[in-house]
């Protein structure tokens, strides 16, 4: 089931949706690029915290992490963005990816959790490998995928 | 699920006969009711953890089972170390040793209902709660490291709660064999400042009401009395316990390749008990463990601060603290025989009867309390383990309502305003930081915690003791 981002439009591109599961939530992105797709999917993660239109970009952070395969990659991409959020108490808005292979190099432009004006819903623990998924279908557009548990 | 896939053994007990990679039947207890309303990937689940190496006598699912990550939640599977068998973090997973701890507070509804409001208020600004917050203390690394060894022995030593708390909790507050060195330090940093923090999610702090007894001979050795008030809090080991199971998903996932472990499904991930990565799990699990009895003590603490600070004659003692997101070795008997097995039981409930030596000596002959949390709107059940839970499944229970709506759905359905307002005038006060939250843990999007209960009675698994009904709770 898709469910649509709340502030892209369905069907264009880049966006973010989440997706059902039956006790956490399934975030997806989906762009041009794998970049763009991974970029998205991390707009998504900070949506089932927050709305990432609410998130002002005080601070960046960088990141970087590597994996055997796209799949694990989004996984550890995912997670980077985790801890940061976990070990520094922020939220971020506006993500940057550029991939090298198996490597990815992350920007994230951030603020610290605002209780009030962020209403932060839940937090999340990890990105899970339930439902995890990278494809570039037959017209060029990647999806990325995953649940994330809450 | 369509029940016409398994075997009727009784009303409550279903068998999918091994079929393909599945080395031992899976069984699930439920009623026919439960089982219809289960999603098909829970058996897919039970079938695959069916198909791990060393598994022992069956794959389990409880009343409650949902659809999880590898495992289901409120599976239950016993490996045995000398038939090769398997210790898996998807089989625990992210919450490890998420739990309940019940404190009996010694007043009545009473003495209480005037001042519910103040007590709401008061317990909201007192136990940090939701994203973002931070504990009552930040530890350093040595202070870290004592506590994964320590548990909530340690918070004794601190000074949070009394020495006596320890004899009402599982493994008397401290799980032994903890390895901090098996730790990574990025848990290690997520870890640092959450002492004492409830979190967020189906996370809670519930002041409740003990409105119905059902065996008095039980809920007199509890000390339960109708018309009396509880504190139930609801959380588990935090940054520290979601990222050793981010890192060893990772690491067991290449240890299972390494062993030609098939797995079906990544979440599956595991490794040999008896491997340098299934120890170093375990000894990472298990200060985990110590990480959440000790959390789940700090809460209480401040807590008991609080009563005080309302109900000056106040004296909060502990019913039981119990985990439901775990992996223990235990001693089972299995077709005559005495084996030692690693039980793992994620989103299920230890409920050893009467008379196991791991039951406090208090409640010993009665059996181990076993507390199940339902939804903020509906009620909360404690529980006794059976001898004949024994027997069943290792000695576990079910752990709660589990979600039959998904977050998305309960947002669609329910604002969070409405949702305080509702339960407002149903007598049930709600504290949270995130009406957002409050909507997607909305009642409505749980199961029915009482179709959950019985149905573990029913199946032999636990016998009802008590039912007790949310007065106050903070959601996090």
């Amino acid at each position: 089931m898709r469910v649509e981002g709340l502030r892209t439009m369905p069907n264009s591109l880049p966006r973010w949706e989440h997706f059902d599961h039956e006790s956490d939530i399934g975030v997806r992105g989906i762009g041009r690029s794998r970049d763009e797709a991974f970029a998205q999917v991390a707009q998504a993660l900070t949506a089932v915290v927050t709305d990432p239109a609410c998130v002002l970009a005080r601070e960046s952070v960088r990141v970087s992490c590597q994996a055997a395969d796209d799949e694990m990659l989004l996984v550890e991409w995912l997670n980077a963005i985790i801890f940061q959020m976990a070990t520094r108490g922020m939220i971020f808005g506006r993500f940057a990816v550029a991939c090298q292979d198996m490597h990815l190099d992350g920007e994230m432009a951030g603020e610290r959790i605002d209780r009030d004006r962020h209403q932060p819903a839940v937090e999340v623990k990890a990105a899970t490998m339930s439902c995890l998924r990278v494809v570039c279908d037959a017209t060029g557009v990647w999806t990325a995928e995953c649940v994330v548990d809450v | 699920m369509d029940p016409n896939r398994l075997s009727k053994k009784s009303s409550t007990e279903w068998w999918l006969a091994p079929t393909g990679r599945m080395r031992v039947p899976g069984i699930i207890f439920a009623s026919e009711e439960l089982v219809r309303a289960m999603d098909e990937k829970v058996l897919q689940q039970v079938a695959n953890v069916a198909g791990l190496p060393g598994i022992v006598r069956a794959s389990f699912a409880m009343p409650d089972a949902h659809w999880g990550y590898g495992f289901p939640i409120g599976g239950v599977a016993a490996f045995s170390a000398e038939a090769g068998g398997v210790i898996s973090a998807g089989g625990v997973g992210f919450d490890i040793s998420c739990g309940v701890r019940t404190l009996r507070t010694g007043l009545s509804i009473d003495e209480v209902e005037p001042r519910r409001a103040a007590l709401a208020d008061a317990l909201f600004r007192a136990v940090p709660c939701g994203v973002g917050s931070t504990g009552p203390v930040r530890l350093s690394a040595s202070e870290l490291d004592d506590l994964m060894l320590g548990g909530a022995r340690w918070a004794v030593k601190r000074g949070f709660g009394r020495a006596a708390d320890l004899e009402t909790i599982e493994e008397d507050g401290v799980m032994a064999g903890a390895d901090p060195d098996a730790v990574s330090s990025e848990a290690k940093q997520r870890q640092r400042d959450q002492l004492g923090t409830l979190g967020s999610g189906n996370h809670y702090l519930e002041v409740q009401e003990v409105v119905e007894i059902f065996a008095p001979d039980i809920a007199a050795a509890y000390q339960l009395r109708a018309g009396e008030v509880v504190v139930s809090i609801h959380c588990g080991s935090r940054g520290l316990g979601h990222q050793i199971g981010t890192d060893y998903l990772k690491s067991m996932l290449a240890e299972a390749g390494r062993h030609g472990i098939a797995l079906p499904e990544r979440e599956l991930a595991c490794a040999p008990i008896d491997s340098a990565t299934g120890r170093h799990y375990l000894g990472a699990m298990r200060a985990a463990m110590n990480c959440a009895m000790a959390n789940r003590q700090v809460i209480a603490h401040l807590v008991r601060e609080t009563f005080r600070e309302i109900f000056s004659a106040a004296d909060l003692t502990l019913l039981y603290d119990v985990s439901h997101n775990t992996c223990k070795e235990e001693e089972h008997e299995v077709d005559g025989r005495k084996r030692r097995l690693f039980v793992h039981r994620k989103g299920a409930t230890r409920a050893f009867g009467p008379g196991h030596p791991a039951v406090p000596a208090v409640y010993r002959s009665f059996g181990q309390p076993v507390l199940i949390g339902g939804s903020m709107g509906t009620a909360s059940y404690i529980l006794a383990g059976t001898t004949e839970g024994m027997g069943r499944a290792f000695g576990s229970a079910v752990h709660g309502a589990g979600r039959s709506l998904s977050r998305h759905e309960a947002t669609k359905r329910w604002k969070g305003r409405a949702v305080v307002d509702t339960l407002a005038g149903h007598g049930i006060l709600i504290r949270s930081p995130s009406l957002r939250g409050v909507a997607e843990e909305a009642p409505g999007a749980y199961k029915d915690v009482g179709a959950v209960v019985d149905a573990a009675e029913q199946a032999g698994l636990a016998r009802k003791v008590a039912r007790v009904r949310p007065l106050v709770c903070v959601k996090g």
